[in-house]
């Protein structure tokens, strides 16, 4: 059976000519970067290419790239490292919806005495700004706000949002995690601080990330050891997967417009194919500022892991926003903080395309799902009435 | 990934006995769609209380589907005294086994069978003075005590796994462990003071009214609805849904998950919301 992966914010495939790229470095080339000899040194001119292609992607320069282990090391140091360096301050700014590698960190950060305020998103997923400009005062070390959510695809102004808190003096951290590579993203041109990405979302492997730190913005490492990252971040490098990101990165960039087109019409055609074929069911999230890949969608009165454990006897992978994929007994906290009703979140699918998918792909979805759909409906005790499809052809 | 058993994928992709009996002897509704998971049972008997035929409806996932599936095959054949001693634990057994996380799913099943007997026998005995130890989930002190007593739990995570009892916000893991203390007769922890400071009326009534402005009525809206605060009575908060919300056949769903979901997080975790006329 083919696998038909429809789960790219989760992970994405690590491309065909990154593998290429990395895998010399994983045999005969195992020199360490910071050696004397030629050897080693040969490694340290590729690590420095490929941090010059990571770079690139990004508007950034070479030295405002430290690589690190993954998007949650990027976002635990970039917020530390601000707290590091405002002692004096005792406020912390986020959203309700991040993920949890700055969701679990603030609350633990409230429980040791910081302030933390969480900006809550309306029904569509979108930040209230508003209450985002109120809330930043004198006391605010830093602000941590996603450049788009991982669940529902929504992305959110972070570059206005970077510039009221610049204005104000105050440090502005964003995870771009689920953004890089799929919305074009130039750090000359904001006054983001710090910036988070991560490699296996885009094609790397995984066990790699970047933290961006503007040119003169005040750091703390968060660990703590040799010259690395110019003393920024200590251990030895993962040589070759900061290969493999920085390859990875190149593609990025070559493919940024395809995912844009080509991609949004896949992700577009599922969504449209879904909605006509499948009574009372719902895009979460606003559709006008949305990932091009990311298709967030709730099928009433059904359970969320019924539909993909089903999806996946046709080799169909999606995730899902309920309670039982969730990891806890509750819904999303995404889906929660939007106000999505229980009828709807606990049957949330979202499913996340890449560049690697073909319209094959999503016509299988919309051939097989709905049967699965109707099958959960028919043993719902919820079920009453069907309507009409949720869109006309 | 599904560390399910084969006899609950089963189970899972072709449920037996999935519908519901028309005109049945017995029936149970339990669980709710806000808690993720719900199960109606319908059963018909035969002159000697024999169970004849069994159907259920789930809402739920996959372990949930499997073991109300698992459950009608069990009672089938069965009277009403030998479905009586039916456990969760054999309903989890004759599917090879359920994830820890998962035994909720039996549990529910279980609870389905007693709510169905006490239907066909015209009695209630879910003891009145039984209180909401979870606000999350609505589970009572006695539930707890019936899985930990049945099934030896010892953790509060194990009771969660069981009951969902404390996997919402976790404000009551303290009363779960009292009552895991008190079942097991060793010395009755001393009740830590809640977290939360504790709010005067006025600032109460205030922090609800909030909450509706800013959580609840912009939800409501969105679908046509409207949503008004009557009056708060203690940790009774009355409210009258308008406009879509007033006719419409979700509307329980909307009160008891939704609103009440959003004020036990915003305001208090003990609130209870009930619907007025308007």
């Amino acid at each position: 059976m083919k696998t038909v992966y429809l789960d790219n914010n989760a992970t994405t495939m690590v491309a065909r000519e990154v593998v290429e790229e990395m895998l010399p470095y994983l045999g005969e080339y195992y020199g360490n970067p910071s050696s004397m000899h030629t050897f080693g040194g040969q490694v340290a001119h590729k690590v420095a290419e490929a941090r010059l292609k990571i770079a690139s992607l990004l508007g950034a320069d070479p030295e405002e790239i430290i690589i690190t282990s993954c998007g949650t090391e990027s976002d635990n140091t970039a917020i530390l490292s601000a707290l590091a360096n405002n002692p004096s301050k005792n406020h912390i700014i986020t959203s309700r919806v991040e993920h949890p590698a700055v969701k679990v960190l603030c609350e633990g950060l409230a429980r040791k005495g910081y302030r933390v305020t969480f900006i809550p998103v309306d029904p569509e997923g979108r930040l209230d700004m508003d209450e985002y400009a109120a809330s930043l005062t004198p006391d605010t070390a830093i602000v941590s706000i996603m450049w788009a959510n991982n669940e529902t695809g929504v992305i959110f102004p972070v570059e206005t949002a970077a510039r009221l808190a610049r204005e104000r003096g105050i440090l502005f951290h964003t995870d771009a995690v689920q953004a890089i590579g799929k919305i074009p993203v130039n750090m000359k041109g904001n006054t983001i601080d710090m910036l988070s990405l991560s490699g296996h979302k885009l094609h790397a492997p995984k066990g790699v990330g970047v933290l961006y730190v503007r040119k003169g913005t005040k750091f703390s490492p968060f660990l703590i050891g040799g010259h690395q990252e110019k003393g920024r971040r200590g251990g030895t490098e993962n040589v070759p997967s900061i290969i493999a990101l920085g390859k990875a990165c190149e593609l990025a960039a070559a493919n940024l417009d395809k995912e844009n087109t080509y991609v949004r019409e896949l992700r577009d055609r599922l969504e449209r194919g879904l909605l006509t074929a499948i009574p009372q069911c719902k895009v979460n999230g606003t559709k006008d500022e949305r990932l091009p890949n990311t298709l967030n969608i709730s099928f009433e009165f059904i359970e969320g892991e019924s539909i993909l454990l089903l999806m996946d006897q046709f080799g169909i992978c999606a995730s899902s926003g309920s309670a039982c994929t969730s990891g806890s007994l509750q819904p999303s906290h995404v889906l929660r903080a939007m106000g999505v009703p229980y009828t709807m979140a606990h049957g949330s699918v979202r499913f996340s395309l890449s560049v690697y998918n073909t319209a094959e792909d999503v016509d299988l979805v919309i051939k097989e799902l709905p049967p699965i759909i109707e099958k959960l409906r028919v043993l719902s005790p919820y079920w009453a009435t069907p309507q009409g499809a949720c869109a006309t052809a | 990934m599904w560390e399910y058993t084969d006899k609950v994928k089963e189970h899972f992709l072709n449920p037996k006995n999935a519908g519901e009996i028309e005109n049945p002897d017995a029936v149970a509704e339990v669980g709710s769609i806000a808690c993720g998971d719900a199960l109606k049972l319908t059963m018909k008997l035969d002159e000697n209380k024999r169970i004849v035929d069994a159907k259920f409806k789930t809402f739920g996932c996959a372990s949930a589907i499997a073991s109300a599936s698992a459950l009608t095959e069990l009672l089938k054949g069965k009277t009403i005294e030998e479905a009586e001693k039916i456990t969760n634990q054999e309903i989890a057994d004759y599917l090879g086994g359920l994830p820890p996380e998962k035994m909720h799913c039996s549990v529910l099943g279980q609870e389905a069978l007693e709510k169905a007997i006490e239907n066909y026998r015209g009695v209630s005995h879910r003891k009145p003075e039984e209180v909401i130890i979870c606000a999350c989930f609505g589970v009572t002190d006695g539930e707890i005590e019936h899985a930990v007593r049945q099934n030896h739990l010892t953790s509060i995570e194990e009771v969660t796994n069981y009951t969902k009892a404390g996997g919402g916000c976790g404000n009551c893991h303290e009363k779960i462990q009292a009552i895991i203390d008190r079942v097991y007769q060793t010395k009755e922890r001393q009740a830590q003071p809640a977290e939360r400071p504790r709010l005067s009326n006025l600032q109460k009534i205030r922090l609800i009214e909030e909450t509706i402005d800013r959580e609840i009525r912009p939800s409501l809206k969105h679908d046509g609805g409207d949503i008004e605060l009557v009056d708060v009575v203690g940790n009774r908060v009355l409210v009258a849904l308008r406009g879509a919300c007033a006719v419409c056949h979700a509307s329980q769903l909307t009160m008891k998950g939704f609103v009440q979901g959003k004020l036990q997080e915003f305001v208090a975790p003990e609130l209870v919301v009930e619907e007025v006329a308007s």
